[in-house]
């Protein structure tokens, strides 16, 4: 529950329900706007929006596993997404995923133990020309080969004082 | 000036020179006479040559600038009138440099009706489009047709659905507004999840408006007043891009009540996608705008009867949306000369994969196939030999390079076992394996199922399973028939469209590369290097100089020798990252494995 603990209560998902009528059409957009605050959908935050459109908690946990886009789980401080669309699946993704994996000790879908880093493997993100693609906090990395990977977190961890 | 500002340009650091550009022009507007003016534009299409900038009137058309270009580019072309030689592009056939981008093979055989104002406006000045005959079309539907006119037009056009059933739209259209009731919506699919497909994005990015007019256009015909575009949701500068717009047109007048002056009302909502491949299915897609997940249900009702909330609905993708004002504005007579019997205009294509100029291209139907990898595309990068083209998205098929001259549309693409999709265009060489290829489609697709139909669901992952087995070196060869029989079973009694083209990439795969399959199950062995189970890579003594390049970039340190002789592979270290094979410069390391070594 990171971004409740950190001293900013709940009121944010205030914030976000009151943009939006109590209609069931608004129950992703608002989900989306939680996910993008968060990083993810804490359970505090889902009961917000359980009472406020009237669902069950039921209906938000299949929204919450069925899109990609939601997440129940804290993503990392650096989420780093590998596109694995055909382009770039073609031009060696899974050799990144595996440098990855190697480095970070965790597979897709996974947050490292300090929470800096999260990976994710993601279906194209209609930016063949510059296959193999990784995106790191939406910032895009092109023609990346499995060597470059290291050199790429090391700059990382530069810019990071190594607090979380 | 023209700087390429689409998704690709972007990560190539385009904004860079875009700011560099203007920071240069303020202070050396003295030694230039014309102001020149800069413009951030969406997607040139050649992504490969990124990022772009284009100089107009001369039309001269830059490759690869940096910030560091900028300063010669004012310098000699702006103040000098001289194109930058080292910047321009280079005919790969020829070996010259060329000036114009119109005289290059990527340009030359392309014809842009849906692409017509990508990279020459900027999207974010509703002007530009204006100053291109935008919102034209939409005047002219208004004051001099009826509803049912723009619906005889577009029907006698011939166009179809470009999202991949090929549906004539103008069907569509008036079935919608035949259907009873008084409310009725539009809605356009962006929610383009065809993994190597970029059509819809770059439309969204670099020409938002001429959706906007489509759709309005649209709703006028059928009788709607409201519409919703449905944005994939890791598609953010196409988000920003069509809020912008759609924010423009409203204060101008072309969204809103009294759309310029007539009694036609329309007014349109963005809805963000939530990242699933399903929701591109029509009712998936609705019931994600309805606030729910996105699973599809049977239509034996169409959604031009009960579509959103109920209520009949016209549902369309970006790129048929862009083709309405076109058609409204030059007459369906002039569409309708464009193609092939059944298929009339023109395809957007994402070329892609192991292919020269990767990029966005828009062709008429009826081009032949080799002219699209061959000439638009430039063939295949260093010297590979030509394996396949996977056109349609996950669930379209592999055509082998046999069959070049297909000529592209609906019906070939389909009688070859594949479709024509959204426009995905996949190129692949002899370092792509197959049955990998299939594998990789397979898994993405059981992924995606929503997971409501059983065939659907259980049928995928069954054959997931086989071509694991396969890839792994387990399989067996009545898995080929195993394979089959799913297949057909997914086609028969799926209940979506995702279901019931699943099959294609194995089908055709089966079909057309079945030795490829043979080697797996019975030899052991992949031919292209990509399945490690099946791979062994060595180092051809005839051909190793002994550089020693491979030992030194070698991970795993599994290669010895002594530099000035041959090196030699240890089997036991290896780990089949094949980084040997990519850094050796003589060809030396070639692959084995299985029952053949």
């Amino acid at each position: 529950m990171d971004c409740i603990k950190q001293g900013e209560g709940t009121t944010f998902v205030r914030e976000i329900l009151d943009r939006y009528p109590k209609e069931q059409r608004f129950l992703l957009a608002i989900l989306q706007d939680i996910q993008k605050r968060c990083g993810y959908l804490p359970r505090e935050a889902l009961e917000l929006v359980r009472e406020h459109l009237d669902v069950p908690l039921s209906r938000l946990y299949s929204m919450a596993t069925f899109y990609k886009a939601l997440s129940l789980k804290p993503k990392g401080r650096y989420a780093i997404k590998v596109c694995d669309g055909t382009a770039c699946h073609i031009r060696d993704s899974r050799g990144l995923v595996d440098a990855l994996e190697k480095l970070l000790g965790i597979g897709p879908g996974e947050t490292t133990e300090d929470g800096r880093f999260s990976l994710e493997t993601v279906n194209c993100l209609g930016s063949c020309a510059l296959a193999p693609v990784m995106v790191i906090n939406d910032v895009y990395y092109a023609k990346v080969t499995p060597e470059k990977i290291a050199g790429i977190l090391r700059r990382l961890e530069g810019e990071d004082d190594g607090d979380i | 000036m023209l700087v390429c500002c689409g998704t690709g340009c972007l990560a190539n650091g385009s904004h860079g020179v875009y700011r560099e550009f203007e920071k240069m022009l303020k202070y050396a507007d003295h030694s230039v006479k014309v102001k020149a003016v800069t413009k951030a534009t969406g997607c040139n299409g050649l992504c490969e040559m990124g990022p772009i900038v284009k100089i107009l009137p001369d039309d001269i058309f830059y490759c690869r600038v940096k910030a560091s270009d900028v300063e010669d580019i004012v310098r000699e072309t702006l103040a000098g009138g001289r194109p930058v030689e080292r910047l321009l592009y280079t005919d790969p056939a020829t070996g010259k440099r060329v000036k114009s981008h119109r005289e290059t093979d990527f340009y030359k055989n392309q014809q842009k009706i849906a692409l017509r104002n990508i990279g020459e406006i900027d999207p974010a000045n509703i002007d530009d489009y204006i100053q291109r005959g935008g919102y034209r079309a939409l005047a002219k539907a208004l004051d001099k047709m009826s509803a049912g006119e723009v619906i005889d037009e577009i029907e006698k056009s011939g166009i179809r659905g470009r999202g991949g059933a090929g549906f004539p739209t103008g069907r569509k259209w008036r079935h919608c507004a035949g259907a009873n009731g008084a409310t009725k919506y539009i809605v356009c699919n962006g929610d383009e999840g065809d993994p190597g497909a970029f059509m819809d994005r770059s439309i969204m990015e670099g020409d938002p408006h001429s959706i906007i007019e489509g759709m309005a256009i649209g709703a006028y015909a059928v009788g709607a007043r409201k519409g919703y575009i449905y944005i994939r949701d890791e598609y953010s500068l196409a988000l920003k891009s069509m809020s912008r717009a759609i924010e423009q047109a409203k204060e101008r007048g072309y969204l809103g009540d009294s759309i310029m002056g007539s009694s036609h009302s329309f007014d349109m909502d963005i809805v963000r996608g939530g990242g699933a491949f399903v929701c591109g299915e029509s009712s998936a897609l609705i019931a994600s705008i309805e606030g729910r997940i996105g699973e599809p249900r049977a239509k034996y009702i169409h959604a031009t009867q009960r579509g959103l909330w109920d209520k009949p609905t016209v549902l369309n993708n970006v790129e048929t949306w862009a083709n309405v004002p076109v058609i409204i504005d030059r007459g369906s007579g002039w569409f309708n000369s464009i193609g092939t019997g059944k298929s009339k205009g023109t395809k957007v294509f994402s070329l892609v994969g192991k292919v020269q100029n990767t990029g966005l291209i828009e062709v008429p139907m009826g081009i032949s196939l080799g002219k699209i990898i061959f000439d638009i595309g430039g063939g295949i990068p260093g010297g590979k030999a030509f394996k396949a083209v996977q056109t349609g998205g996950p669930s379209g098929g592999c055509i082998p390079g046999s069959m070049m001259d297909l000529e592209v549309d609906f019906e070939s693409l389909g009688s070859a076992g594949s479709m024509m999709g959204s426009g995905g265009m996949i190129v692949m060489d002899e370092d792509t394996c197959m049955v990998e290829v299939a594998r990789y489609y397979t898994k993405f697709l059981a992924e995606e199922s929503c997971g409501k139909c059983l065939p659907c669901r259980e049928g995928l992952r069954r054959m997931l399973d086989i071509l694991n087995d396969i890839c792994e070196g387990r399989g067996h060869k009545e898995d080929m028939d195993t394979l089959l029989e799913i297949c057909e079973a997914l086609r028969e009694a799926s209940l979506c469209a995702l279901g019931k083209t699943a099959p294609n990439p194995v089908e055709t795969t089966l079909r057309y590369f079945r030795e490829e399959y043979l080697e797996h199950i019975q030899d052991k062995r992949c031919r292209a290097g990509v399945c490690p189970d099946l791979t062994e890579y060595y180092i051809d003594e005839s051909l190793c100089r002994g550089c020693g390049l491979c030992a030194k970039n070698c991970p795993a340190g599994a290669i010895t020798g002594q530099p000035g002789s041959a090196y030699i592979i240890n089997h036991d270290l290896c780990t089949k990252c094949g980084r040997c094979r990519r850094v050796c410069k003589f060809g030396a390391v070639g692959i084995g494995g299985g029952a053949v070594v």
